[in-house]
């Protein structure tokens, strides 16, 4: 049976509703709807006189080539660092879930980087590439392969892709983890009966299996390289060299908090909300189906 | 089909765990045994090692002609059902069934024939099509079953296939496991812990114990020749009566509801002895002056049988007698207990002291 809490009145439960009200008013509605208003709004450098616009905003923004590659840069490294970052992070939960010895540090072990906040890894990272000084950086060289992330876009993209890699692989791997785990032996084995080899099985009965747990990873991966690797590429690369790694998370920032365009960066930031909410809402509707294994 | 032989066999977890130890049985071919014993007797165990999901640590295990000890499960061409059926969820049930042939390289329109057939002998046709989510137990079951046939292997493991269903379905599907097994005169090894399943399906019982055969024999001979006092308390519901005693003179036993004559072709014992005897080997004589003095202190009513429970002496003792208008509650009856039904055992091993 339910517990259920039954009310004498309607006052009471609106009450007790209202502290969870305010905080998501003043924190969420607040701020997105004066993001929506600033959108609409012309400011002076000096931020004396605004005035209403319309769409202007957005249309200029639709017109700048500028926004086009940075929502291709965007793309490229969302591609790369989901598609590394889960990949990776499923090679190592699957060899975790073998019952071998040392499962439990190695698991330990592989779940750290998660506790290191987005600008100690930017920098760690930076420290091990930086051309002159860097530890794998030399190695490169030595390898005879030109390396140069502060002058060399490819080279910063490639370096900041692979620190936000490395940043996801902890969080990718616990779900796969999970996700294996509740995968029932007996099917597993009745597959091995069945006479499907080690990598028939992953493909055939493994992965499908497994894939409510990828398509959520999925989601949260592009969610994560949106808006929170920002620490990363702000600590490595300021969306440098020449724009190579601005993302549009950081060019909303570089707008509006460097280049003083308060309008163009709110109207950037609604294009990225509404980006989210549909991710979101995609990700409600598969999951509620597809989930029901 | 072939027959599988098992010598020595033993299994040690880390850890120095011995679930298994020096086990050696021959399954004839087109057999069908069953594994019986209490939880964590080692059945499953061994059975798991037939099917190479564990390592063997010790001993051979022989699938035909063949060791297999070191053949991988998909080598060594058996099928096993599993308790929880272990279906595939997210394929079909054709696609279920058909799964270990196209893993095989079986040409398309021959698991397309092999799939249909099995299907029809389950009567899980109209499935064929769903998940195994919209199916209910018994037809999960089935499709099971049904996977395990279309690979028409030399052997079935039955790892307790039954024991999540409904007490009403496992009396169908035993009655279908074993008519299936007639039809395909397969060798079919079996794993329960209810001996009402191992008695009703099986040619030849293995009643294991502690990691060690206890018996092995036919249901009706594990039931009258008991090998030991295990599987005399095992087997047979209620479950033998047993009670201390003593030799007192050749062919006579002191047990503490009084002196009974045994059958000294069958045992051989002197001294003192563990006395074994069948509920429904107990007579009621009526209330005359010869016989045991009995006084049923609670009367179980089961429709065709009842069972009185009373003691001899500290003993609890269970009768089991014909439903009848007599009624026994808080009266005192005579019993009697024909040679024949008495059972003896050495007291310290356990062993029957049977010549």
């Amino acid at each position: 049976m339910q517990k259920r809490a039954i009310f004498g009145g309607k006052t009471l439960p609106y009450l007790l509703l209202l502290p969870q009200l305010f905080v998501v008013a003043v924190f969420f509605y607040w701020p997105a709807s004066q993001a929506v208003w600033q959108s609409f709004l012309l400011e002076d450098a000096f931020g004396l006189n605004s005035s209403f616009i319309w769409f202007e905003n957005y249309t200029e923004l639709f017109a700048d080539a500028g926004y086009y590659r940075t929502m291709v840069t965007t793309a490229v490294f969302a591609i790369m660092v989901a598609g590394l970052s889960l990949s990776i992070a499923l090679l190592f939960a699957v060899q975790a879930d073998k019952s071998i010895r040392g499962a439990g540090v190695y698991k330990t072990l592989l779940i750290w980087p998660y506790a290191v906040a987005p600008a100690v890894a930017g920098v760690l990272w930076i420290f091990m590439f930086q051309p002159s000084l860097g530890v794998v950086a030399q190695g490169i060289r030595t390898l005879g392969i030109p390396w140069n992330p502060l002058l060399n876009g490819n080279d910063a993209l490639i370096l900041v892709v692979l620190a936000s890699t490395w940043k996801q692989i902890s969080y990718n791997f616990l779900f796969f983890l999970a996700g294996l785990q509740s995968i029932p032996r007996a099917v597993i084995e009745a597959a091995a009966i069945d006479g499907a080899s080690r990598t028939r099985r992953f493909w055939t009965i493994i992965l499908p299996l497994l894939s409510p747990t990828v398509f959520f990873l999925v989601v949260v991966n592009i969610v994560y390289v949106f808006f929170d690797t920002f620490g990363i590429i702000d600590a490595m690369t300021q969306g440098g060299p020449s724009k190579a790694t601005e993302t549009l998370v950081y060019k909303v920032f570089f707008d509006g908090r460097l280049g003083g365009n308060l309008g163009s960066s709110a109207a950037q930031s609604v294009i990225l909300m509404i980006m989210v909410v549909a991710l979101t809402a995609v990700q409600f509707r598969f999951i509620e189906r597809r989930v029901a294994y | 089909m072939a027959q599988v032989e098992l010598s020595d066999i033993r299994k040690v977890y880390p850890g120095n765990v011995e679930a298994v130890r020096e086990v050696s049985l021959t399954v004839p071919n087109g057999s069908f045994t069953v594994l019986l014993g209490p939880s964590g007797c080692g059945k499953s165990t061994l059975l798991r090692m037939i099917a190479g999901l564990e390592t063997i640590t010790s001993g051979t295990c022989k699938i035909g002609e063949r060791v297999v000890n070191d053949i991988e499960p998909a080598a060594r061409d058996i099928a096993m059902v599993f308790q929880n059926y272990a279906l595939y969820p997210h394929m079909s049930v054709y696609d279920n069934m058909a799964y270990g042939l196209r893993n095989r390289g079986t040409p398309k329109p021959e698991i397309e024939q092999r799939v249909r057939e099995a299907a029809k002998l389950l009567a899980i046709e109209d499935f064929l099509a769903r998940k195994p989510r919209a199916l209910s137990g018994g037809q999960r079951q089935r499709v099971a079953m049904g996977r395990a046939i279309v690979r028409e292997p030399q052997v079935f493991l039955f790892d307790e296939p039954l024991s999540n269903l409904d007490a009403k379905l496992r009396v169908t599907m035993r009655l279908e496991i074993k008519r299936l097994h007639n039809r395909l005169n397969a060798t079919s090894i079996f794993v329960t812990h209810d001996q009402v399943e191992a008695m009703t399906l099986a040619d030849q019982v293995v009643v294991m114990n502690a990691g060690l055969i206890e018996q092995i024999g036919a249901p009706g001979e594990v039931y009258r020749h008991p090998a030991s006092r295990f599987v005399a308390s095992f087997i047979g519901s209620p479950a033998m009566n047993l009670m201390p005693g003593k030799i007192v003179e050749p062919g006579v036993v002191e047990t503490p509801g009084g002196k009974l004559a045994f059958d000294t072709a069958r045992f051989d014992a002197s001294g003192e002895v563990e006395v074994g005897i069948r509920p429904e080997d107990i007579h009621v004589a009526g209330s005359g002056t010869s016989g045991i003095p009995f006084a049923a202190e609670l009367v179980e009513e089961l429709g065709a049988t009842r069972l009185l429970h009373g003691n001899f002496g500290a003993t609890p003792i269970i009768v089991a007698v014909p439903a009848s208008g007599t009624i026994y509650e808080n009266k005192e009856v005579r019993l009697s207990i024909g040679p024949a039904a008495i059972h003896l055992f050495d007291k310290t091993t356990g062993k029957s002291l049977a010549r």
